[in-house]
C-alpha cells in the first residue's frame, strides 16, 4: 500500500511539473496569459520556464525571419505600361505583445501584411516609368553587337533614357511607406523585394514584336556592312595592283634610262676621238649587216671599189 | 514453453492475415511481464528503473556522420555544436539535437529541373518554368535566364534559428538578385556575358543571405544557356547568320586580293629584274663596242690610208657574196634607167 501511495504521489508530481513547465525554443517567444489577460514580460530568450499550471497559458510566436509573398497582379507603371509584379518580403515579430493584442496570430498578421504592402507595392510601381523598376544604375550596357553604328546607338538612348531612382531605391521607398503601418502590430519589416517583373501577355507580343523588328534591323546592317567591307577591299586590291604595276614600270625606265645614258657616254667617249673614223667603220658594219640577196647593186666604174676593173693603171 | 510458440505461430498468421487487427503481443507482453515478476522478488521498480536507465542511455548518446554536425539545445537554448563522431549529451526533454548536413552542397534550379540526373540528364519542359526565368532586361527587352545555386550550409546556429523557411527564402532572393543584375544589363549581356552576371549574382545573393542571417554560403552561381523567347529567336538567328554573311563577303574579298596582288608583285619584280638585266647588257655592249673601236682607231692612226682601203675592201668581200642582182654601170654611160628592170624582181615574188 506505501509503495502504491509512494507511486501516487509522484504520478501527481509529475503532471504538476510538465503542466507547469515550458520551454522556450530559439526560434519562438512566448506570451503568459491569465484567463486572456497578459502577464508579465514576454519570454524572448530561449530557456526552461514555469507558470501556474490550468490557470495561465503559454502562447507562442516565432521569432526568427518570417516570409510574405504578395499576390501577382498587374500594375501600370507611370508610362502606361502593364507589367505583371510579384514581389515578397520579410518580416519579424518585434512586439510580441502587440502582436498578440493586435493580429493574434501569423495567419491574422498575413491578412494585414497584404492590406498594407500590396497597395505601397502598387503606389510605387504606378509613380514610376517602367525604366525605373528595372534598373539598378545607370550602368553603361552594350546594347548592340560590336561594329555598331552611330545612328543606332543614338536612338537607343533617347529611348531608354537615364533613370533618377532605381529599383533599390523604390523598394525601399515601398518599405518607408509600409514601415509605420506595420509598427502598430508590433511588426518589423525586414525588406520587401521585386521577385519576378514581367510584362503581361498583350504587351509581351508587341515587345516581341519590336525586338524582332530591332534584330532584323541589325541583320540588314550586318550585311550592308559586309558588303561595304567587301568593296573596300576591292577597290584597295585595283589600286594596289595599278600601283605596284606602274612602280615596277617607273623603276625599269630608270634603270634603262640610267644604262642608256651610261651607254651614250661610253659612245660618245670613244668614238668623239675620230668622228669621221667612227662613220667609216660603223658604215662598213652596217652595210654588212643590212646587205642581203635581196638588195641590188648598182655600181658606176667610176667607184672606189671598181677602180681597177677597166685598167690596172695606178687611178688619178 | 510451448505456449509461447503457440502464440507467437497464430501472431504471424494474423499479420499476415491483416495488418487491421489490433497487435495481439499487449496482452503477450504483459502476461510476459507478469511471468517475469513471479520469477524475479520485487522486479516491477527494477523493471521499470530498467527501462528508464535504458531510455536516459539511448537518448544521450548520439552519432553525427561525417558530413553533418549536430547542434544542441538546453531547454530550447542554444549551447554547442557537436563535431561528427560519437557523442553525449543530457537525456531526451533536458537536451535536443538536430543534425545539419553543413558538409552537403545543395542545389536549386531556376527555370528548369532535373528530371533525372545521369549520363545523358534530362530536364522538365522549359516553358512550364517559364515564369522563373522570363526576364526584364536592362533595354526593356525580354530574356529567358535559367541558372542554379549552389549552396551549402555554412553557420548551423542561424540556418536553423533565424530564418523560418530558409529555402524558400533562398529562392526568393535568387529569384529577385537574379533579375536585380538582369535587369541592368542589355539583351545581347545577358545572351554573351554569362559568366560576369554569374560572378555579379552570387556576390549580391551572398551579401543578401547574410543580411537575411540564413547562414548559408552560395558555392556558385552557374547560368544555364540564356536565351531570347521563343518567337524572338529566329530573328536572332538571322542576326548570327548576318554576321557570317559579313565575315564571308569580306573573306571573299580578301580570296580575290590575295589572288592577284602577290602575282602582280612577282611581275613587277620581274620587269625590274629584265630592266636591271637591260641595264647590264646595254653598258657592256657599250663598253666592248667602245673597246673594240678604240683598239682599232689605235692601229688605225699609225697607217690612216692603208687601213682605210683595207677595212673598205674587207667589208666589200663580205658584202658582195651576199648580195642579190649587181649591176656595174661604165661611168661614162648615162640615162641607165631604162636597163633596169627593177620591177621584174618585185613581180617575179
Amino acid at each position: 500500500m506505501k509503495t502504491k501511495a509512494l507511486i501516487g504521489i509522484i504520478i501527481v508530481f509529475l503532471i504538476v511539473l510538465f503542466s507547469s513547465a515550458y520551454v522556450v525554443d530559439e526560434t519562438e517567444q512566448v506570451i503568459i496569459t491569465q484567463f486572456g489577460k497578459s502577464i508579465g514580460e514576454p519570454k524572448t530568450k530561449p530557456n526552461l520556464y514555469f507558470k501556474i499550471p490550468l490557470i495561465q497559458q503559454a502562447n507562442y510566436f516565432p521569432k526568427n525571419l518570417l516570409e510574405w509573398d504578395g499576390d501577382p497582379g498587374q500594375v501600370p507603371t507611370l508610362d502606361k505600361t502593364f507589367i505583371w509584379v510579384d514581389t515578397f518580403a520579410r518580416w519579424k515579430i518585434v512586439d510580441p505583445l502587440k502582436f498578440f493584442q493586435t493580429v493574434n496570430n501569423v495567419v491574422g498578421a498575413m491578412a494585414r501584411l497584404d492590406d498594407i504592402l500590396d497597395p505601397a507595392v502598387r503606389n510605387l510601381i504606378t509613380s514610376y516609368p517602367l525604366m525605373e523598376t528595372v534598373r539598378m544604375t545607370n550602368r553603361e550596357m552594350d546594347t548592340f553587337e560590336t561594329g555598331s553604328g552611330q545612328q543606332l546607338e543614338g536612338q537607343e538612348h533617347r529611348q531608354l533614357g537615364e533613370i533618377t531612382t532605381g529599383r533599390q531605391e523604390i523598394i525601399k521607398r515601398i518599405l518607408e511607406q509600409a514601415q509605420p503601418k506595420l509598427q502598430a502590430f508590433g511588426i518589423q519589416l525586414a525588406d520587401v523585394k521585386i521577385k519576378r517583373l514581367n510584362y503581361v501577355e498583350q504587351v509581351r507580343k508587341s515587345v516581341y514584336g519590336r525586338m524582332i523588328a530591332e534584330r532584323r534591323q541589325i541583320a540588314e546592317k550586318f550585311r550592308s556592312e559586309g558588303e561595304g567591307e567587301a568593296r573596300k577591299i576591292e577597290g584597295n586590291r585595283e589600286r594596289e595592283l595599278k600601283r605596284i604595276t606602274s612602280e615596277a614600270y617607273m623603276k625599269a625606265q630608270k634603270i634603262k634610262g640610267l644604262a642608256d645614258g651610261e651607254a651614250t657616254l661610253i659612245y660618245a667617249k670613244a668614238y668623239n676621238k675620230d668622228p669621221e673614223f667612227y662613220s667609216f667603220v660603223k658604215s662598213l658594219d652596217v652595210y654588212k649587216n643590212t646587205m642581203d640577196k635581196e638588195s641590188s647593186l648598182v655600181l658606176s666604174t667610176d667607184s672606189d671599189f671598181l677602180e681597177y676593173i677597166k685598167g690596172y693603171r695606178k687611178s688619178k | 514453453m510451448a505456449w509461447d510458440w503457440d502464440k507467437l505461430q497464430q501472431k504471424r498468421q494474423s499479420g499476415s492475415g491483416g495488418n487491421a487487427s489490433p497487435p495481439p503481443n499487449v496482452d503477450e507482453v504483459l502476461e510476459k511481464i507478469k511471468n517475469v515478476k513471479k520469477k524475479i522478488p520485487g522486479g516491477v521498480p527494477i523493471i521499470i528503473a530498467l527501462v528508464i536507465l535504458f531510455f536516459i542511455g539511448s537518448s544521450s548518446i548520439f552519432t553525427v556522420a561525417v558530413d553533418e554536425v549536430g547542434v544542441i539545445q538546453r531547454f530550447g537554448k542554444y549551447v554547442r555544436t557537436t563535431p561528427p563522431g560519437l557523442n553525449f549529451k543530457l537525456p531526451a526533454s533536458i537536451e535536443k539535437v538536430t543534425k545539419v548536413k553543413v558538409k552537403r552542397v545543395e542545389k536549386e534550379e531556376f527555370g528548369f529541373r532535373t528530371l533525372r540526373a545521369g549520363v545523358r540528364t534530362r530536364y522538365a519542359a522549359a516553358s512550364a518554368y517559364e515564369n522563373e526565368s522570363l526576364m526584364l532586361t536592362g533595354d526593356l527587352n525580354v530574356a529567358i535566364v535559367p541558372w542554379i545555386v549552389q549552396y551549402r550550409i555554412k553557420d548551423p546556429y542561424l540556418y536553423l534559428f533565424k530564418v523560418r523557411n530558409v529555402r524558400t527564402t533562398l529562392r526568393d532572393l535568387s529569384e529577385s538578385t537574379m533579375r536585380l543584375v538582369v535587369g541592368d544589363r542589355s539583351i545581347n549581356e545577358v545572351i554573351s556575358k554569362r559568366d560576369e552576371i554569374a560572378v555579379y549574382a552570387k556576390e549580391l545573393l551572398q551579401k543578401e543571405l547574410d543580411e537575411a542571417e540564413t547562414g548559408i554560403q552560395v558555392k556558385t552561381i552557374e547560368m544555364k544557356k540564356t536565351n531570347v523567347p521563343e518567337p524572338v529567336q529566329p530573328s536572332f538567328n538571322e542576326v548570327n547568320q548576318a554576321v557570317q554573311e559579313k565575315e564571308r563577303m569580306v573573306y571573299q574579298a580578301n580570296e580575290a586580293y590575295n589572288k592577284v596582288i602577290p602575282a602582280a608583285k612577282g611581275e613587277a619584280e620581274k620587269t625590274i629584274k629584265a630592266a636591271e638585266g637591260y641595264a647590264l647588257d646595254r653598258v657592256n655592249r657599250s663598253k666592248g663596242d667602245a673597246a673594240r673601236f678604240l683598239s682599232i682607231y689605235n692601229e688605225y692612226t699609225k697607217a690612216k690610208d692603208i687601213t682605210r682601203r683595207r677595212l673598205y675592201l674587207e667589208a666589200m668581200q663580205e658584202i658582195f657574196p651576199k648580195m642579190g642582182d649587181k649591176y656595174i654601170v661604165d661611168s661614162d654611160q648615162k640615162n641607165l634607167l631604162p636597163l633596169l628592170n627593177l620591177g621584174k624582181s618585185q613581180g617575179g615574188k
